[in-house]
């Protein structure tokens, strides 16, 4: 007799917001199938902006209902508003991405397979917030990178944009391998897959286990492009296409942190003697890393890429605290950042389209006289990255260091606050390229008519900026949310 | 309406910037409108110094909860001595603004918003009663700053924007540190509910960042590049105002939260602001053109108010908030001067400068009319504030106030040296008969400035009786010491002896 194989009740619900998006992805590539060729970009973008918002509000739903954090289908997944905040997060970049995306050139054939990878890597984010034990955590890590992996090689005519993608698949095959042997030698170690479990089974004293965790932040590490495992970022981020790295840098960060503070703080409350000095000294490299492979790049994707590194150091800090107060800086600083990041991103995919070469400090001269409305909001990104007020990228800091201090390590603040004078050189350099240099040195974009207007690009980024300032302003209502959504990590 | 004043202060001038930024109308509409709105914010001014009671403490303070968590609130109000301040403000950056549209600005829109957001800024610095909202502004501040000096400034613009925002981000982000650090240990920021702190570190590291800004002895780098590298009008905000926010912070959170760090690290203070008084002032003697001068004057100015706030009494305290007002005019006024000079000549070099006054009366009395009163010449109000403090310095130590007094003989050596290498001796090969004596509109923004000096001059106890509630720092013959002074002037006949003192004493916020 054949034993019947016990499935798990399955509560759809908690699914949705994974559901929605993967239902669109399906759909697009249908679309793709039975539409006329100068269909498909509006169709396939339509349905991934249709799939992220249905599934922001599903999440958004999940967070209302969720109160007390529950185990769903197995103990493998669950319900809380921690998972069901990160997913309205990265809904919204995915929906932003799409604007960013619409106008680059890409070839009409296989664009339905761009917006169907898009919104399968955000599923899988979807579903690796939810993550509650070690193999769905590795499910959902793998499910996002391999879409990214693709999306970063899809435009086959950037020169780049292959080499960019398998720099990406061989070095997050790295990381993704440490992260599954780490968690082989925690369940090894612990005889349990699922999180509190490992804590209720933990052994602080046995080296298998002490190395597996150090192996899984490892892994996390590799996901947040945290130094020392950051080298992959500049090349896969300069040759990526730009709304690929746009969407990359904010979600991708976003979920790798998030996960992070969960796993550790979840799975991990004992050893925090360890992963907090372990975490404070990867900050302390990222920033110091960052920052200086970011003062002498020229060209401003790779630029961006070492300011990312170090403010996965500036987003460590939180974590490393192993506090209350850090988990919200953390959920707070995601906000302004993620929104920073991608406008930063969807500027530079605009003059790139406009002057059909890479970006660089030079060939940004005069950018700011030139496009008003896109170089204020360059400025703006820029200000938020260095911390000035009047920009949620102050905040962000101001929480982070708070955080820091409260923990009790005024050196980390000091070195935070170091690392933010250093980035002062590169950040306002690009506004000294954006606005100061003389005419004589303006290189403005080749003639033969300005660019198509790209109401999508500029939506994108004008709703960047209003997030950016509007963050700084209404830090209540945000801090509110985070708390409540924080009130599922135990501390 | 009342309680209103304050915001409308900080925000009427940021509204006005919106505008112009958006406003779809001509260069010459966005210029005058934004003069409009800069007048505007003098005329509120003036009805909150009028509603305003000299003898209560903060006034017109509003208060909303900003993030709850962290007890930080938006909380602004004026104290007696920020509404001088705040007036100065208004008042120079209407002049600045003025000048601006009498010299025109490529790129108005752009110019003449981060004017009036800078104006903003400003003002906010000397409103904010909470830590976190000080930061704020002390650091938007910077913002329009940055670009205007790197956007409209000289040849040698981006290494002096460079050095100024390399030098004050350094001292602010310390400032932030010790903002947390102070905030969250005592679970508020805000600066009424706050009491004080016995911690040195944090002192230091708030006196560290003023004193960049200030900028104080030896942390004045970015100064000369960044006085000479600006437009003529936004190097007068800049000595005129900005330097006064630091100044303001000196006096509004070093001093006033720190009392025991104040008083270990007096001494150290007090000897550097002496030095940089000497030092600034003999430079400024051998400064070789005319906003070098003013660059360093407005160094060694800066030193002296630093001493009459670290006396840390009565008469120092009235003494250092009347030279701010009076030093922060001076400068505006000198600055927009130089730079009606430049116009003409083309150079601020004294080599090529020389014999202006002949011909041009209207130049020649309002320059020379400033520089007597800058070099503080008795009866004016810089000589009321520069006694003042050096009577207050003068308890601490008399070796300060001979230094003090020593400053005041340098300020009439650069200042005479101005005057007379730019209105007397032979005329300087820049100086053609073509360049024209001071056209009205330039007298309509230089001669409010030079009113506003002699209406201190005539009454500087406007400003030195009502900067603190509670106190009037007089003349005053006691008669306890009547007796000695009149014994020594029975000894001595030459000499006039009287008795400066203090009534009531200062308790800062």
């Amino acid at each position: 007799m054949i034993a019947a194989i016990q499935t798990p009740h399955v509560d759809w619900f908690t699914l949705s917001p994974v559901l929605a998006p993967l239902g669109a992805a399906a759909l697009a590539l249908f679309v793709a199938v039975l539409t006329p060729r100068r269909w498909r970009r509006p169709f396939s973008a339509f349905l991934a902006v249709a799939g992220f918002a249905s599934g922001g509000v599903f999440a958004a739903f999940v967070f209302d209902r969720s109160p007390q954090p529950a185990l769903e289908i197995g103990n493998a997944i669950v319900r809380d508003r921690y998972a069901a905040l990160g997913q309205v997060l990265v809904c919204a970049v995915g929906v932003v991405a799409v604007l960013v995306s619409y106008a680059e050139r890409m070839r009409d054939d296989h664009i339905a397979e761009y917006y169907a990878l898009l919104a399968t890597a955000v599923a899988g984010m979807e579903f690796l917030l939810q993550a509650h034990n070690l193999m769905t955590l590795f499910l959902g890590l793998e499910w996002f990178s391999i879409c990214l992996y693709v999306l970063c090689a899809v435009d086959r005519e950037l020169v780049g944009s292959l080499e960019a993608g398998l720099k990406y698949l061989i070095i997050g095959g790295l990381g993704s391998a440490a992260l599954l042997f780490g968690s082989t030698l925690v369940y090894g170690a612990t005889g349990e897959l699922e999180f509190t479990r490992i804590a209720a089974n933990a052994r602080p004293t046995d080296g298998l286990f002490l190395a597996g965790l150090a192996m899984m932040l490892v892994g996390f590490g590799y996901k947040a492009s945290a130094a020392p495992f950051h080298q992959w970022t500049p090349d896969v981020y300069e040759g990526a296409p730009s709304p690929v790295t746009a969407f990359m840098s904010a979600a991708t960060k976003a979920v790798a942190l998030l996960l992070t503070l969960r796993v550790l703080r979840v799975a991990f409350p004992q050893e925090a003697h360890l992963w907090t000095v372990a975490l404070a000294v990867i900050a302390t490299a990222s920033l110091v890393i960052g920052n200086l492979g970011a003062l002498v790049q020229r060209g401003v994707k790779r630029m961006l890429a070492y300011s990312s590194v170090s403010h996965a150091g500036f987003m460590l800090i939180p974590i490393a605290a192993n506090n209350a107060l850090g988990a919200r800086a953390l959920l707070y600083y995601l906000v302004p950042y993620c929104a920073m990041s991608l406008g930063a991103f969807a500027v530079v995919a605009a003059r790139e389209r406009e002057l059909r070469s890479p970006v660089t400090l030079d060939n940004l001269a005069g950018f700011g006289w030139e496009r008003p409305l896109l170089g204020a909001a360059m400025w703006v990104f820029m200000l938020g990255f260095a911390g000035f007020p009047l920009t949620g990228g102050f905040l962000g800091k101001f929480y982070v260091f708070s955080s820091a201090y409260d923990r009790g390590w005024t050196w980390l603040v000091i070195v935070g606050a170091l690392a933010t004078l250093v980035s002062l050189y590169y950040y306002l350099g690009v506004v000294r390229a954006l606005y100061m240099r003389s005419p004589l040195e303006l290189r403005l974009a080749p003639t033969g008519g300005s660019p198509p207007p790209e109401r999508m690009l500029h939506a994108a980024t004008f709703t960047c900026v209003a997030v950016t300032i509007g963050s700084f302003f209404a830090v209540q209502p945000l801090i509110d949310v985070a708390r409540r959504a924080a009130a599922a990590i135990p501390f | 309406m009342s309680d209103w004043l304050t915001t409308i202060l900080i925000f009427l001038p940021v509204a006005g910037a919106l505008l112009c930024f958006v406003l779809p109308v001509g260069e010459y509409a966005i210029a005058s409108f934004a003069l409009l709105v800069a007048l505007a914010e003098v005329g509120v001014w003036i009805e909150t110094l009028v509603r305003f009671d000299f003898s209560g403490g903060l006034q017109f303070d509003q208060r909303t909860s900003w993030f709850s968590d962290l007890n930080v609130s938006y909380h602004v109000g004026l104290l007696p001595f920020s509404v001088w301040l705040i007036g100065l403000t208004t008042v120079v950056l209407a002049a600045a603004i003025a000048y601006a549209f009498w010299t025109g600005r490529d790129r108005p829109r752009a110019y003449y918003g981060l004017m009036l957001v800078l104006t903003g800024a400003i003002v906010g610095v000397f409103a904010a009663q909470d830590l976190l909202l000080f930061y704020v502004f002390f650091e938007a501040m910077l913002i329009p700053l940055y670009v205007l000096v790197g956007v409209w400034g000289g040849a040698g613009r981006l290494g002096a924007t460079f050095k100024l925002i390399v030098y004050t981000m350094a001292g602010s982000l310390l400032m932030l540190v010790a903002i947390i650090v102070l905030g969250l240990s005592q679970n508020t920021f805000d600066l009424i509910d706050g009491g004080t702190s016995n911690s040195s570190w944090l002192f230091l590291a708030f006196a560290f960042a003023f004193a960049i800004k200030a900028p104080l002895f030896p942390f004045h780098g970015w100064l000369p590049d960044a006085y000479r590298e600006a437009s003529p009008e936004v190097s007068a905000v800049l000595s005129g105002v900005v330097s006064k926010a630091a100044a303001y912070g000196f006096l509004r959170i070093a001093i006033a939260k720190f009392p025991g760090p104040t008083d270990d690290f007096r001494v150290v203070i007090l000897v550097l602001a002496a030095v940089g008084l000497v030092y600034g002032s003999l430079l400024a003697f051998r400064a070789p053109d005319l906003r070098g001068v003013i660059a360093y004057s407005s160094l060694a100015q800066m030193g002296l108010i630093t001493l009459g706030l670290f006396a840390a009494n009565d008469l120092g305290l009235d003494g250092a908030v009347l030279q701010m007002v009076n030093h922060g005019l001076i400068s505006a006024t000198l600055f927009l001067l130089a730079g009606g000079i430049e116009r003409r000549t083309a150079t601020g070099e004294f080599l090529l400068l020389g014999g202006m006054a002949r011909g041009r009366p209207a130049l020649a009395t309002v320059l020379m009319t400033t520089g007597i009163i800058a070099l503080a010449v008795p009866g004016s109000g810089a000589f009321a504030g520069e006694f003042l403090i050096l009577a207050g310095v003068f308890q601490e130590h008399w070796l300060y106030a001979v230094v003090g007094a020593a400053g005041i003989v340098f300020a009439a050596m650069y200042m005479l040296r101005l005057i007379s290498g730019v209105l007397h001796q032979e005329r300087g090969s820049a100086v053609s008969d073509a360049a024209l004596d001071l056209r009205p509109a330039e007298l309509g923004f230089l001669l409010p400035l030079v009113g506003c000096l002699l209406a201190l001059s005539v009454w500087p106890a406007a400003i030195s009786e009502h900067a603190f509630p509670g106190t009037r720092a007089t003349v005053n013959v006691n008669s306890n010491f009547k007796r000695a002074c009149e014994q020594i002037e029975a000894q001595r006949p030459s000499t006039k002896c009287f008795v400066l003192e203090a009534e009531g004493t200062i308790t800062l916020p």
